[in-house]
């Protein structure tokens, strides 16, 4: 690692947070989309689902939130897709500058941003009535365990940044993504679901990762959900992290 | 030892291919410190791929290649210290501002008053009233410009310039030959490529050819004209050429 690593990723996350606060369009379509399924949900299909919980925007607030990550990291793809394409990516390459920093001055570019989106969303939720009496150290690990899950998406996120050909196919992996809450305990409870389906939706990331939010904004025991949605984190994150890495030196040698 | 040390760069034997297509198949040739070299070739020569071995940003699959004395594979980040790349297209930051773009770099190279270059650098290309603009709103010649002003951040004594004046309309051109050509005289060795055989001459103190991976021709504007039989003397009436009428009637020549 460069003596200058801290100080390059400092520089070059401003000028990506400038490109944000120039351009906050991004922030407002990664934050739509959740918003305008949310509205949707429940007020025109949440009355018709039975979830066993009194008001279904509780019910539905932590799949809309993984949504909204889904939808932002195409972002991040987008914008280092850009960089790459302009050249200014190989410009800072060949500076004496530490090269990762250009790639961590992204994945925490793409952090802010979707915490901000994040904010946005919950921001609605609250409009649209959803409480929680979660006490500060349940929403500090509600924001933990979607800190992580931004981070492992975003690393995925780097893969078709650095690779894609075209901008369509830099942001194109984030579609599955956004699909997966569907397939999940995040709009309807899981047991209605027949067998290869539910099977599917059980044992698949987003449903424990649900639960999870779910019961510390209820204040339900977390059980074993929260240590499976942790693994799942960390366990993408690592995996994406390296692939990221082997793209970035294929690229780059 | 000696001779090689004397060599602001100094290639031998550089060799890539990408899978089966062979691109440079042993490239020799050196630049003297503080001269101009143009590296001709026609489109898909492998300039471009010199400049990336050149630059630390591609690995050559044998030879070696020395900036000041240094190797670009094994002394990379020293190597960094002491080159500049201007791409094939400006590599600038279109939403930042122009002063913002130079402030990027000049923190980017850890150099002290950033601010300070950049104003210096705004005033020398003519841009100090665009500074403060986003570059999107630049023409293609004020881009060049600006990419060429971000390379010189840091004075570093060698730099690379991949095809300057390619898509440029003719007046820009002539901005960024003025550039290049008071670069060399502050010391700065420049290594150009470039398809146009008027840039060259216009430019270079040495002139390498590449062509199917090797430099076919390598020596100064008066040594590859001796290459042809002596010019025979005609008397021909000079019409304007076109560019000629174009920079007339545009009116500002630089």
């Amino acid at each position: 690692m460069s003596k200058h690593f801290f100080a390059d990723t400092g520089v070059l996350l401003g000028r990506s947070l400038r490109h944000i606060a120039r351009s906050p369009d991004t922030i407002i379509t990664t934050a739509i989309m959740p918003i305008a399924m949310m509205l949707m949900f429940v007020y025109v299909f949440g009355g018709a689902i039975k979830t066993g919980s009194d008001s279904y925007v509780n019910y539905l607030l932590p799949g809309i939130l993984l949504i909204t990550i889904a939808s932002g990291i195409a972002y991040t793809a987008y914008r280092l897709f850009m960089d790459m394409k302009g050249g200014i990516f190989e410009r800072f390459q060949s500076m004496p500058t530490a090269r990762s920093a250009v790639l961590w001055a992204h994945v925490l570019t793409s952090l802010v941003a979707n915490l901000i989106s994040l904010v946005v969303v919950v921001l609605v939720a609250l409009l649209m009535g959803f409480r929680s009496s979660a006490g500060v150290p349940a929403w500090l690990a509600v924001a933990g365990i979607l800190v992580l899950f931004t981070l492992a998406l975003t690393w995925i996120a780097v893969i078709p940044g650095l690779s894609a050909k075209t901008m369509e196919g830099a942001s194109a992996f984030s579609y599955p993504l956004i699909f997966l809450p569907f397939l999940s305990s995040a709009f309807v409870p899981t047991d209605t679901m027949p067998g290869p389906v539910r099977v599917f939706a059980e044992n698949q990331p987003v449903t424990s990762i649900v639960n999870a939010i779910r019961a510390l904004f209820t204040e339900q025991p977390v059980g074993t959900d929260i240590w499976i949605a942790l693994a799942w984190c960390v366990g993408i994150l690592v995996v994406a992290y390296v692939l990221a890495m082997n793209t970035y030196r294929r690229r780059i040698s | 030892m000696t001779t090689q040390h004397s060599q602001a760069i100094h290639v031998r034997g550089l060799a890539k291919s990408y899978k089966e297509l062979q691109v440079l198949r042993g490239v020799d040739f050196d630049v003297a410190r503080g001269s101009i070299f143009a590296l001709l070739g026609s489109n898909g020569a492998g300039k471009t791929t010199v400049v990336k071995i050149l630059s630390t940003l591609l690995k050559a699959d044998a030879g070696t290649a020395r900036i000041n004395g240094m190797d670009v594979a094994t002394q990379a980040a020293d190597v960094r210290e002491s080159i500049s790349l201007t791409g094939q297209f400006a590599a600038v930051d279109e939403i930042l501002s122009g002063r913002e773009n130079l402030v990027l770099v000049a923190r980017l190279r850890h150099l002290r008053n950033p601010g300070k270059i950049a104003d210096d650098l705004l005033e020398r290309f003519s841009l100090t009233d665009a500074g403060a603009r986003k570059v999107s709103t630049y023409s293609g010649g004020m881009r060049r410009r600006l990419d060429i002003a971000m390379s010189l951040i840091g004075d570093p004594p060698v730099i690379f310039l991949d095809e300057p004046t390619t898509g440029l309309d003719p007046q820009a051109r002539i901005e960024v030959w003025q550039a290049v050509k008071e670069l060399a005289d502050q010391g700065t060795t420049v290594l150009l490529t470039t398809q146009y055989l008027d840039e060259a001459e216009q430019l270079a103190d040495r002139i390498a050819i590449l062509h199917e991976g090797r430099i076919i021709v390598d020596g100064t504007l008066a040594e590859l004209k001796r290459m042809l039989p002596p010019a025979k003397v005609e008397y021909v009436e000079k019409q304007p050429t076109l560019e000629d009428v174009f920079l007339a009637l545009v009116g500002t020549k630089a």
